[in-house]
């Protein structure tokens, strides 16, 4: 295969001279591919499920960046988008899922909701004030009441730049 | 503009009609359960508690017959709290609605689940949000809320650790 | 060999519960024998919420009630604020009122019959033919408010703007489209064999039952009740139009299914004939800027789900004293333990999809 510059993660590639083969260090690549085939869990919580389904139908085309492949049990799973309001009774079954989820694993924030009780914060006596409050680490913050679809596959391309930048956790 | 004047006149007529069908319904109870009715106002009809469940089953099943309990919930008046039932029947194309005034100290109604299934879930949310216990209801469990809490979060004086009030300007 | 009786648990993460359900089955063999819906998992306290928000500051709330068909959320509520206020919106208003509601009925009920074909095995392809149809609607509304997916467009008296100009051009083109696209979709699922054996009599509700627990919508109607309020109690401009309303005989999961279906082509009737009388005027009433509702009133219109009902009582101040939602998922939803007991686990997803239910307002 002839090393085309222009593909992604190219930089950790290093040509041999002559040769048809190319040397990289496992984690750079092993990151690099990683980034690319991101399995999203199928994991509706409110409104913003059904941006994150209209960004997996065709019109928007989530697989273009390798994540279209939607599993319903979180043990296939990499990234876990909350997509939606966390109210107090499914605090813990968002925890247990994300517990069950193997390394490594990542979980993007979809919508206001998620990120901080958005519309719900105030005079809200059951609504969590954001995902982080469920003890879930989050690496992506995808603002918006909901956000839009483009906005979605924006984040989702930041986070495959945080894995392929090393900064992602390694397992 | 002709159009939306005879309009507006069929539905002043249409109102008018009603309003009179309402008032046949209020009078028919008055007659069949005297001293059931506590107040009567255009609007609504307020029943003593104790008669509730008749009252309940003559509207279901008399012949104006309300085959519907549309909806139910409370209104939290402080001292007391108003249990709102709006009922419907489609053969005479009414909502009535009526409302049971339940002492603050004394919480305590007939369930209407042995006449309407819709009555059971409406019942569990009320009892969940209000604290109002409905007698002879088979399952009267929270329904919104986790088991464990034992305060009622639409009761006014409602208070709770974590909940923040939006700041008024 | 001897079976015996198993408890597991459906929900709340389940790709086919249609959001945060949980499902109490008990179960012998794969036969369901009760099925125990427990909910709450979605509740936002949004009937608290409303009593520290003016009537304008609540339909956002509107929107994410029901988020399949915002645009009705917002028009019964805006309704019900001006049965209570003694405003009528002008007729240019109730006009575009009715495009937009029907439109995004017709949006809802894409999403309905597409994830019911998927709960029944058609992986995908149903799905995204849907979503592709729905997102023309959504583009159009993009366009009229600039959201996808929650609008806040209506307001109490009107509409916060006017059509801009265009659109009405692309909803022409949606109908044409759409029309096309119905005919194909009732080759694609009405006629197929695996569709129908899989969803007739499934999951039958009887008229009587569906009446004593407050169903209501197409789900009533496909129990051979001719019961809609657009018709029985006309609302906004819709004594105006011509359409039907189907029903079903059987009350089964493919009546539920079919009447959505033809529910569609009567919603474009009526678009068509709302955007050819489009009346002239100012798109908004001349309201106040603060509202001070006294009283109480209880207003209800027909969504997509059923009867969205909400009953508001104020005190004179800015704030509503109490806002009760009653939402149509939240009693179509109580009747499935009787609808559910007998049969299969697969089929108890198939009677969960044609009823069609939205999380966000049973909780609310």
């Amino acid at each position: 295969m002839a090393v085309n510059e222009k593909i992604l993660g190219s930089e950790y590639i290093e040509k041999v001279p002559g040769g048809g083969f190319v040397l990289a260090r496992t984690d750079d690549l092993f990151n690099w591919a990683k980034g690319a085939s991101l399995w999203p869990l199928t994991f509706g919580l409110a409104c913003c499920a059904i941006e994150m389904m209209a960004t997996g139908a065709s019109h928007f085309d989530i697989d273009r960046f390798g994540s279209g492949v939607f599993r319903a049990s979180p043990r296939q799973c990499d990234v876990m988008i909350v997509s939606g309001t966390i109210c107090i009774k499914m605090k813990e079954t968002i925890k247990r899922l994300y517990d069950q989820m193997p390394e490594p694993k990542y979980v993007i924030a979809m919508g206001n909701c998620a990120i901080s009780g958005g519309i719900f914060y105030h005079d809200s006596y059951s609504v969590v004030k954001g995902v982080e409050e469920t003890g879930i680490p989050v690496d992506v913050f995808v603002a918006g009441c909901p956000p839009r679809p483009e906005n979605l596959l924006h984040g989702i391309i930041k986070l495959q730049e945080k894995i392929r930048s090393k900064q992602g956790k390694t397992a | 503009m002709g159009s939306l004047n005879s309009r507006k006149r069929l539905e002043a007529n249409r109102e008018r009609r009603l309003n009179l069908d309402t008032a046949a319904i209020i009078q028919s109870i008055k007659d069949r359960f005297p001293g059931a009715v506590a107040e009567q106002t255009p609007g609504w009809v307020t029943i003593n508690k104790e008669n509730l469940i008749d009252v309940a089953r003559f509207l279901k099943d008399g012949p104006s017959e309300f085959s519907s309990l549309h909806c139910l919930t409370a209104v939290d008046r402080k001292e007391t709290v108003e249990v709102v039932y709006h009922f419907y029947s489609f053969k005479q194309r009414i909502m009535l609605t009526v409302k049971v005034i339940l002492p603050n100290a004394d919480l305590v109604i007939d369930s209407l689940t042995p006449l309407w299934g819709a009555a059971d879930w409406l019942e569990r949310e009320v009892y969940d949000l209000f604290g109002v216990r409905f007698q002879n209801h088979h399952d009267l469990r929270r329904i919104m809320n986790p088991d464990s809490w034992t305060d009622h979060p639409l009761r006014k004086d409602f208070k709770m650790a974590g909940f923040i009030p939006r700041p008024v300007k | 060999m001897e079976l015996q009786e198993l408890i597991i648990n459906m929900g709340p993460q389940h790709p086919s519960t249609h959001g945060v359900l949980y499902l109490q089955l008990k179960l012998n063999g794969e036969v369901v024998l009760d099925c125990q819906p427990h909910i709450g998992y979605l509740h936002r306290s949004i009937e608290k919420i409303a009593e520290n928000r003016s009537l304008t500051q609540f339909i956002a709330f509107t929107d994410r009630l029901d988020y399949m068909a915002s645009m009705n959320n917002n028009l019964g509520f805006c309704l019900a604020a001006e049965k209570l206020l003694g405003i009528t919106a002008p007729p240019r208003a109730q006009y575009i009122r009715v495009i937009v509601a029907e439109l995004n009925r017709i949006a809802s009920h894409l999403l309905a019959i597409s994830t019911f074909a998927q709960d029944l095995g058609a992986y995908a392809t149903p799905l995204f033919y849907a979503l592709r149809d729905r997102e023309k609607i959504l583009q159009i509304f993009d366009q009229l408010c600039g959201q996808r997916l929650t609008y806040n467009y209506l307001r109490v008296g009107g509409v916060s703007g006017d059509i801009p100009v265009g659109v009405d051009l692309l909803i022409k083109d949606f109908i044409s489209y759409e029309r096309r696209m119905l005919a194909e979709y009732q080759d694609l699922l009405t006629g197929n064999i695996i569709f129908c054996v899989r969803s007739k009599k499934i999951g039958i509700l009887p008229k009587e039952l569906a009446i004593n627990y407050g169903v209501t919508g197409t789900s009533l109607r496909a129990s051979g009740v001719k019961w809609d309020l657009r018709k029985d109690e006309p609302y906004l401009a819709y004594d105006k139009f011509d359409f039907n309303i189907p029903t079903g005989q059987n009350g089964d999961s493919f009546d539920r299914y079919y009447v959505r279906m033809v529910e569609m082509e009567e919603s474009l009737k009526i678009i068509e004939q709302a955007l050819g009388a489009l009346p002239e005027g100012d798109p908004v009433a001349k309201v106040n800027k603060v509202f001070r509702p006294t009283g109480e009133t209880y207003m209800r219109t027909e969504n997509p789900r059923g009867e969205l009902g909400f009953y508001i009582v104020g005190d004179g101040n800015p704030f509503p004293y109490r806002l009760k939602v009653r939402s149509p998922s939240f009693s179509n939803l109580s009747v499935i333990s009787h609808l559910v007991k007998g049969l299969n686990i697969s089929d108890l997803v198939c009677v969960l999809g044609s009823l069609d239910i939205v999380m966000g307002e049973i909780d609310r």
